[in-house]
């Protein structure tokens, strides 16, 4: 039982930083309706981005946890936005509208050109951070002797989770902005006869993607204490998963999603075989889109003659 | 050849498809309910009706795109029977010999004019490759077959007069060549109905002429019954033997043109209903656009 | 004095537009060039590099300004997407060049000044180029997206090796039964995947590639993990082996022996297999089954209502290009000697459909010159190590954002009347599945 309860809570922890990802995944599907194949890179260089700005700010004297996580937080979603928004602008904008195959293409090549540019400027080996937040916020021994634990990175993980979460789905149900996007999402062409600015909206859309996937990066790092180049790919087809598990297109879906997946990969972990986990998540993958292709909540296809 | 359905009620020879109590629902919206009607050989019989009367869904359902919710389409071809909404949606064509054209025309439009021909001979052609095997060895079967194939589309091409334009991708066609060429197309795959979605839509006064031209040279040449939805009442009333008017997903009228003509129901339909102008002057739109 | 007004606002704008674009490339490159994090004794530590910062913004500065001083001036006359006359010329060209690549091809080994570093290298990109000509028959012509090839490839070749381990069998014995496995493991792919569309498929097909690995990298006892499996046997001249003895191959024709001989064997081997992979594909696409393809690729509910049965046109596209795979694969067993996993990764599977894209769909030739260009300019620029890789993927995007079709993208049809016309890229459908 313990057992199972300590399992719960690091599938909900894993399930949001996979949660975090997936939403610009379907964000970006809905909106422009293909796979940012760059997007796991993205949280990647979001993950580096973290470790950096954490770095520096240690060295220049910041040592207050709280702030300094803080700053790091900000820090690291303005520069991977800025990272989203570069590789929008340079490899899919100019081929928007074009074959549908060269963006895919193009984000492949896009994801490469990352992880290996990555890769040469901080270099290959996996980056170790000590614990930032130890300790535990609850902990409680139960009968056979095995301890539950939630820990304080846990608590912070799920926390800014929901809470941008929450700040998102309002952006996105209240704001213009939200509106553009929603418009963008159901007629491009008729949005920018309505005076939308659709490359704009587009483009923000990048930058919210990167910027939550930032944050899911310094989730990573805070939690497993390490990154390097190679996270993106992984987890971004894991975060994809999530995605089209929660019907893509949809923001809550996605976060649903994303804990299901954390969730099904560390049980499957737990109880059956560690090796086996990735194979675990890419299996549901192709059993959902094979036998729900719209997901939990997305919307139906429906085939017109 | 296969076998068709046992089960299959047996119809009058001159019954070529019977439609009963066909219906179909999407979700809530039932959008064709207990509809029933017949399609007799050797006739050209139309679908009429305001828009969003369930014409296409019927058309939809009897060519296999949609299993219809409760219904049964019965297809009599002489020696057999087929139950159509038991066959698979290729089957329709390959067994029952039903072929359709689209409302949105949907040729192949990167192939050229002779090539939409000959996919629509796949099935023979299939046989005579040997499976694809005896045509990657070359194996003589299969060029002869070949070669009558094109005979076949070439006699097709002549006769709605793109023989010219044989070599030319089908996208480059102009709108009133597509649409017979969609229609040769699938007179190529053998059927013994051809069910038409709208075949003079977008046509000029001269094209419109010349396609009831070549619906009538098809029943009365090729003895191919023809199911066509159509608009265009001119052309409605000019060629059809037998008109069957839909609204709201009901049948409301059934019977030659000068009988539907004078049907107080048809007429309240269509007057009730302004959605007909609606169409009109799209269409025009469209045209003056293309 | 206008004209000089407006050259000056021009500049003034050209300028503006690369100083944006420096700025940019600051914001990107001052954290992850600039701050490198590197690991001492005290933990890890922020080394700063500030001179590759300023490098790289000043690159992408003078480089913009050039670019909107030449190429990009204002007032250029707008892209077009389709150059009738270049791509008429193109397919002209290739037409004319492939005999004589082939022939070159054919001759390359005995050409003077070439070293076996050339022959082993024109194996390297003859496996792709053969590769690339398989995958070209889902994704070229049947239009089905298809990211996990590399999966075909390596039952493939752990079919050959685990075959030769266990039961003995050579590799002329292999070669069939590996493309007969590959191609039921692509039935086996393609059965539940046949309702799937563009992305969702690709991303499926990528799944399925990665759990191939996955399985490949845990199943110890079967295929030894991570270690491989090694002394796979090498392929003999019809019984006759390369090796020094009395019963050799160079002995028997009585060649001084050398370790060229099998090199050489090897690259007709797969020359072969190619011009066969070729051939077929070819042909197929003028047999009723290619046509479907491409008419599937056109519309697929046009071809259900003309009787085709788009299940098993599209099981046979996967399975005949699997099967390609498999050949290619248990070749590349044999030619290495040694396989694991890590030769079958989802790069692998990008590459071969970046060639085939990029070469232009369905273009037989074009596919050839993109494994040619991507695999020989990776092979030689293989002293940069690290920075070949950035190059690569900057080059994929490149080649999508000037040639979204691909090299070769017209299409030529299969059957004519009269005259055969090439077919404009932008007429021809890229499929939906």
């Amino acid at each position: 039982m313990e057992y199972f309860a300590q399992q719960l809570i690091n599938g909900v922890t894993l399930g949001s930083i996979y949660g975090l990802i997936a939403i610009g995944y379907t964000m970006v599907y809905g909106i422009v309706g293909m796979i940012n194949f760059a997007h796991g890179d993205v949280f990647m260089v979001g993950g580096f981005l973290a470790l950096i700005a954490w770095l520096a700010l240690t060295a220049m004297g910041v040592t207050a946890v709280p702030v300094a996580l803080a700053l790091v937080l900000v820090l690291a979603m303005a520069f991977t936005a800025l990272y989203g928004w570069t590789v929008e602008r340079l490899a899919y904008r100019p081929l928007r509208g074009s074959f549908r195959l060269a963006p895919l293409i193009s984000a492949i090549g896009m994801s490469i050109l990352l992880q290996n540019a990555v890769q040469v400027a901080q270099g290959p080996r996996v980056k170790p951070l000590p614990p930032v937040v130890p300790g535990n916020f609850f902990q409680s021994e139960g009968a056979g002797g095995f301890v539950v634990a939630i820990s304080n990175v846990q608590v912070i993980i799920v926390a800014t989770t929901l809470v941008l979460m929450v700040a998102f789905s309002l952006l996105v149900a209240k704001t213009p902005l939200g509106r553009a996007q929603r418009a963008c999402e159901q007629d491009r062409k008729m949005a920018s006869l309505l005076g939308i600015d659709v490359d704009r909206t587009i483009s923000l859309t990048f930058v919210m993607g990167a910027a939550l996937a930032s944050v899911a990066g310094l989730m990573y790092l805070l939690y497993y204490g390490v990154v390097d180049f190679y996270i993106g790919f992984v987890a971004g087809v894991k975060a994809f998963t999530a995605a089209v598990l929660g019907g893509i297109g949809s923001l809550p879906g996605a976060m649903i999603g994303g804990l299901l997946i954390g969730l099904i990969e560390t049980f499957w972990s737990a109880y059956f075989s560690a090796e086996y986990k990735d194979v675990a998540a890419f299996s549901i993958l192709i059993v959902v889109l094979i036998f729900m292709p719209s997901g939990l909540l997305g919307r139906p296809e429906v085939e017109k003659v | 050849m296969s076998r068709g359905h046992p089960d299959a009620p047996t119809l009058p020879d001159d019954v070529l498809l019977r439609v009963e109590r066909l219906t179909m629902r999407f979700g809530g919206l039932v959008a064709v309910n207990a509809v029933s009607f017949d399609v007799r050989r050797g006739e050209i019989t139309a679908l009429i009706g305001p828009n969003g009367a369930g014409k296409t869904t019927v058309f939809n359902c009897i060519t296999g795109f949609y299993k219809p919710t409760v219904g049964r389409l019965t297809l009599n071809r002489g020696d057999q029977s087929f139950l159509l909404e038991r066959l698979r949606d290729h089957e329709i064509s390959r067994r029952a010999g039903i072929a359709r054209t689209f409302q949105n025309i949907r040729l192949f439009g990167g192939m050229t004019v002779l090539e939409n021909l000959l996919v629509a001979q796949h099935a023979p052609l299939m046989k005579a490759s040997g499976m694809t095997v005896l045509g990657v060895l070359r194996f003589p079967g299969f060029a002869k077959a070949e070669r009558a194939a094109i005979e076949k589309a070439k006699g097709w091409l002549e006769r709605i007069g793109l023989i010219d334009r044989a070599d030319d991708p089908a996208a480059d066609l102009p709108y009133g060549d597509q649409r017979r060429l969609e229609i040769a197309r699938a007179m190529c795959t053998d059927p013994v109905v051809l069910c038409l979605d709208e075949p003079a839509a977008g046509l000029n006064p001269s094209e419109s002429a010349d396609l009831n031209a070549l619906l009538r040279s098809i029943r009365a040449e090729d003895g191919v019954a023809v199911l066509l939805i159509e608009h265009d009442m001119s052309v409605v009333m000019e060629i059809s033997d037998h008109v069957v008017v839909l609204d709201y997903g009901r049948l409301i009228c059934d019977g030659t043109p000068a009988l539907v003509r004078e049907d107080p129901k048809v007429i309240a339909a269509y007057l009730g209903v302004d959605d007909e102008e609606v169409e009109q002057v799209e269409r025009e739109i469209e045209e003056r656009a293309s | 004095m206008s004209a000089r007004a407006a050259g000056g606002a021009a500049f003034a704008e050209a300028l503006r537009d690369a100083g944006v674009a420096g700025l940019i490339t600051l914001g990107l490159a001052a954290p992850m060039l600039g701050l490198v994090t590197v690991t001492k004794p005290e933990g890890l530590k922020l080394d700063p590099h500030w001179p590759r910062v300023a490098v790289a913004v000043a690159i992408v500065f003078v480089g913009r300004l050039i670019l909107n001083l030449t190429i990009w001036k204002p007032g250029r006359p707008p892209k077009t997407l389709v150059k009738p006359k270049l791509e008429a010329r193109l397919s002209k060209l290739a037409k004319l060049l492939a005999p004589a690549a082939i022939l070159f091809a054919i001759a390359l080994p005995f050409l003077p000044g070439v070293e076996r570093y050339a022959v082993d290298l024109g194996i390297l990109v003859l496996t792709y180029v053969m590769l690339g000509w398989g995958l070209n028959i889902v994704v070229g012509l049947a239009g089905l997206l298809d990211l996990g090839y590399v999966a075909f490839y390596a039952v493939g070749a752990y079919s050959y090796a685990l075959l030769a381990q266990h039961f003995g069998l050579g590799f002329w014995a292999c070669l069939p039964l590996a493309g007969i496995l590959a191609a039921f493991w692509g039935v086996l792919l393609g059965f539940p995947v046949l309702r799937l569309r563009g992305d969702y498929l690709a991303i499926v097909t990528l799944a399925f590639g990665e759990i191939i690995r996955l399985v490949l990298l845990n199943w110890y006892w079967v295929t030894g993990g991570p270690n491989g499996i090694t002394g796979i046997p090498r392929p003999s001249f019809f019984g006759l082996e390369f090796k020094a003895g009395p019963d050799g191959f160079a002995a028997t024709f009585g060649l001084p022996f050398s370790g060229l001989h099998r090199i050489i064997f090897l690259y007709y081997l797969i020359l072969a297999l190619a011009l066969i992979t070729n051939y077929v594909v070819i042909r197929l696409r003028r047999l009723p089954i290619g046509r479907a393809w491409e008419a599937l690729r056109e519309d697929e509910i046009a071809c259900r209502s003309l009787g085709i049965n788009t299940v098993n046109t599209k099981l046979t596209a996967f399975a005949l290009g699997a099967m390609f795979a498999g050949f290619a694969g248990s070749f590349f067993a044999t030619r290495q000697g040694f396989i694991s996993p890590e030769s079958f990764v989802f790069m692998e599977s990008a590459l071969i459909l970046a060639i085939v894209v990029l070469g232009g769909m369905g273009s037989q030739f074009g596919v050839a010159v993109a494994a040619l260009v991507m695999i020989g300019g990776f092979e030689l620029f293989r002293e940069f190590k690290d920075y070949r890789l950035i190059v690569f993927g900057a080059v994929m995007v490149l080649i999508m954002v000037w040639r979204p079709r691909g090299l070769v993208s017209t299409r030529s049809p299969t059957v004519f009347l009269k005259e055969k016309k090439a077919i404009s890229g932008s007429l021809v459908q890229e499929g939906q599945g």
